[in-house]
């Protein structure tokens, strides 16, 4: 077991003509990915990596089966091929691009409701499940199968989670990247739900960032639900106010947002918060041996 | 993107937002010329900058007669503003807005919104206008009152009214409110706005409803559409750094420390700066090259850094994934070859491509401390710049 991806996991790449598509659609296959189709408009019938290229989405799942996607399609079109994911009935969109006009997404957010498609995204690294399946931008290589799950609002903050966890023998169960955007699809109540009812999931780290009251949200939801050890981090607590950090969604303004209130609500709610990024693993790895996980979790 | 309330008015003036008449004026006599324009027995002299607070820190003056607009226009233009949101330094006036008084029967607010929660845009309104709405929500929350717009049917009627009699505006001039809530919305969509605040919306004694000030801010995602907006940028504005960082697409913030930092990823890269503070050293800025950055923006990223000249040392934070190591390193050995390396230089790379990144540096003959993880980095930089 593991959430949203696995080995089972058949991915369509739109956008695939793109260069950056290009470089990490052969990332993903040497990782093992079961990529079987990719989309870009008027370039059906040619191969991108061996991987044959459809016109449409729709197209592509009726030939190819594929039940999730990946999208590197440039801004000013990512909306629109989230649209036609949703439209085809996926199972799983991620939406890697960054720089979406928020009022898109907020039509997307909006087109979504009732429907069956769960959105990862967008400006995300991705999900990865380790040794079975890689959507996404990560570097394949950090990451060791095991029993972590990872949630994250930012790319490389992930990366440096995950990292720290498997250079000291900590496999992660998944990874997921859920982006660093004011309005985005999965978020972080959706994957701790996920992890709570993974089998293969033992703890989970949340990793945060300043501004909106997301993570706040889900710590009141892991005091209510949650039957497995969080450990927290929160990026940004030395950002002046006012000034929007890199993501859309990282500002600090009228008081709300600031990493000091996130951390104190997490720890109310009984997550261990990591004081610097560079010790987010030596946090997990004391929860787990206070909570008798770390033997089970020691995976390598 | 921010504008100046000048420029707010008149795009809100074109979607039919009631705004008073006014002109903007860039000397003492354009102000007067503006004022015998608008004909008015009074006329209000508004400094142009993009900071709230103009008002208490004397930039906001009633004038009667146009000998008094000299006199204020003189006094205010090339006057530096300190307001709560300028800093310490301030800001400088270049511009001012001259525009017709009216009688104010009472100040209102009204706000456009991106709910985070609802992934909707919400309308805000309330009857304490004039004040700030952060003091507001925190000492009676129960007199702001909100609406949630669903995108496929744009703000409703019967939202705007109920807002409207929620914040006690009379019934004779309840048409003329919603209205004005109803352009708002449109402005708000129409030009992707990420806020749209009147504060104070006004009553008058003629029975008029008006937006007496007006700040639009843009989702800077959606500049590439919104080319008219695009030019009431005001790079005076702006810091200078920030202005060449945007050329190139890259996220740079300028700060008041001594350590320059070149991160990818917007988390990392405020984590970056968290960490350098968890030392005791003071990051000079935040910059996320972002995840397709090329060798030359990274070079420009570089040279953005060297450029200011509190910089004592640098700290270079890469974890590769969409961004992959080598361009960093090409990046990072250019630009000390085109303008030179006299600092203390702390790399730690990760990541997609990791080898051959090392392998570039390592062969440039560049002075650089290497670093194998962040704390190890941080630490190492805050120490050499001590």
């Amino acid at each position: 077991m593991s959430v949203f991806v696995n080995k089972d996991t058949k991915v369509v790449v739109q956008g695939i003509t793109g260069g950056t598509a290009k470089f990490h659609t052969k990332q993903m296959l040497e990782y093992g990915t079961n990529i079987v189709a990719g989309v870009t408009p008027k370039k059906g019938g040619s191969e991108v990596e061996g991987v044959p290229v459809f016109n449409t989405v729709k197209e592509a799942v009726e030939e190819t089966g594929a039940n999730a996607s990946v999208i590197y399609v440039p801004a000013p079109f990512a909306a629109d091929a989230i649209l036609e994911a949703v439209d085809a009935e996926l199972d799983l969109a991620i939406c890697i691009t960054e720089h979406i006009p928020v009022m898109d997404m907020v039509k997307v957010k909006r087109y979504m409701e009732g429907k069956k498609t769960r959105l990862v995204g967008p400006n995300c690294p991705g999900v990865i499940t380790p040794e079975e399946c890689k959507i996404g931008i990560m570097p394949g290589y950090i990451h060791k199968k095991g029993h972590i799950g990872v949630v994250s609002r930012s790319g490389t903050l992930t990366y440096e989670a995950v990292h720290q966890l498997s250079e000291a023998g900590y496999g992660q169960s998944t990874a997921v990247g859920i982006g660093g955007d004011p309005v985005n699809g999965t978020d972080f109540i959706d994957s701790l739900k996920a992890f709570n009812e993974d089998s293969e999931t033992e703890a989970v780290i949340m990793i945060g960032e300043i501004g909106g009251t997301a993570e706040e949200e889900a710590a009141e939801w892991v005091k209510a639900n949650m039957k497995k050890p969080v450990v927290g981090f929160i990026g940004g607590a030395t950002a002046p106010p006012g000034k929007r950090m890199g993501h859309a969604g990282a500002i600090i303004s009228g008081g709300k947002g600031t990493a000091d209130e996130k951390i104190r609500v997490m720890n109310e709610c009984g997550i261990q918060v990591a004081e610097t990024p560079s010790v987010m693993g030596d946090t997990m790895i004391r929860v787990l041996e206070e909570n008798g996980l770390k033997e089970k979790c020691k995976t390598h | 993107m921010n504008i100046h309330e000048y420029q707010g008015k008149d795009v809100l003036r074109q979607y039919g937002v009631n705004v008073p008449n006014g002109y903007v004026a860039y000397t003492v006599d354009e102000a007067v010329q503006a004022a015998e324009k608008l004909g008015t027995d009074v006329t209000v002299v508004k400094a142009q900058i993009h900071a709230g607070g103009r008002g208490k820190a004397g930039g906001v003056k009633v004038a009667k007669g146009l000998d008094e607009v000299r006199t204020y226009a003189d006094e205010i233009l090339g006057k530096t503003l300190v307001t709560h949101q300028t800093g310490p330094e301030g800001k400088e006036v270049k511009r001012l807005l001259i525009e017709e008084g009216c009688d104010i029967k009472k100040e209102y607010y009204v706000g456009v919104v991106l709910d985070r929660a609802t992934s909707r845009v919400v309308m805000m309104a309330s009857e304490e206008g004039g004040t700030e709405i952060e003091e507001v929500a925190e000492a009676t929350p129960e007199k702001i009152f909100k609406e949630v717009i669903d995108p496929v049917v744009g703000l409703s009627g019967y939202q705007a009214r109920r807002l409207a009699f929620n914040i006690n505006i009379p019934d004779e001039l309840m048409g003329k409110a919603v209205k004005f809530m109803m352009a708002l919305y449109e402005a708000f969509v129409a030009k992707d706005c990420s806020i749209a605040e009147i504060n104070p919306l006004v009553t008058t004694g003629d029975g008029e409803v008006l937006a007496l000030d007006a700040k639009l801010n843009f989702d800077d995602n959606a500049l590439f559409r919104q080319k008219d907006i695009q030019e009431l940028r005001d790079l005076d504005e702006e810091d200078e750094k920030e202005i060449e960082a945007s050329k190139y697409d890259l996220s740079y913030i300028s700060l008041n420390g001594n350590i320059g930092c070149m991160v990818n990823g917007a988390g990392l890269a405020m984590s970056t700066m968290d960490i350098i503070k968890h030392y005791g050293g003071d990051p000079a800025n935040f910059l996320d090259v972002g995840g397709g950055a090329t060798a030359e923006k990274v070079t420009e990223a570089f040279k953005i850094i060297l450029s200011d000249a509190n910089v004592k040392g640098i700290f270079v934070n890469i974890f590769g994934g969409i961004m992959k190591c080598d361009v960093i390193a090409e990046g990072v050995v250019e630009a000390t070859k085109q303008v030179g390396l006299e600092i203390p230089l702390v790399v730690r790379l990760e990541g997609t491509n990791v080898e051959l990144g090392k392998k570039i540096l390592e062969e440039s003959g560049l002075n650089i401390t290497s670093a194998g993880s962040m704390a190890d980095g941080a630490e190492k930089i805050v120490s050499l710049v001590k």
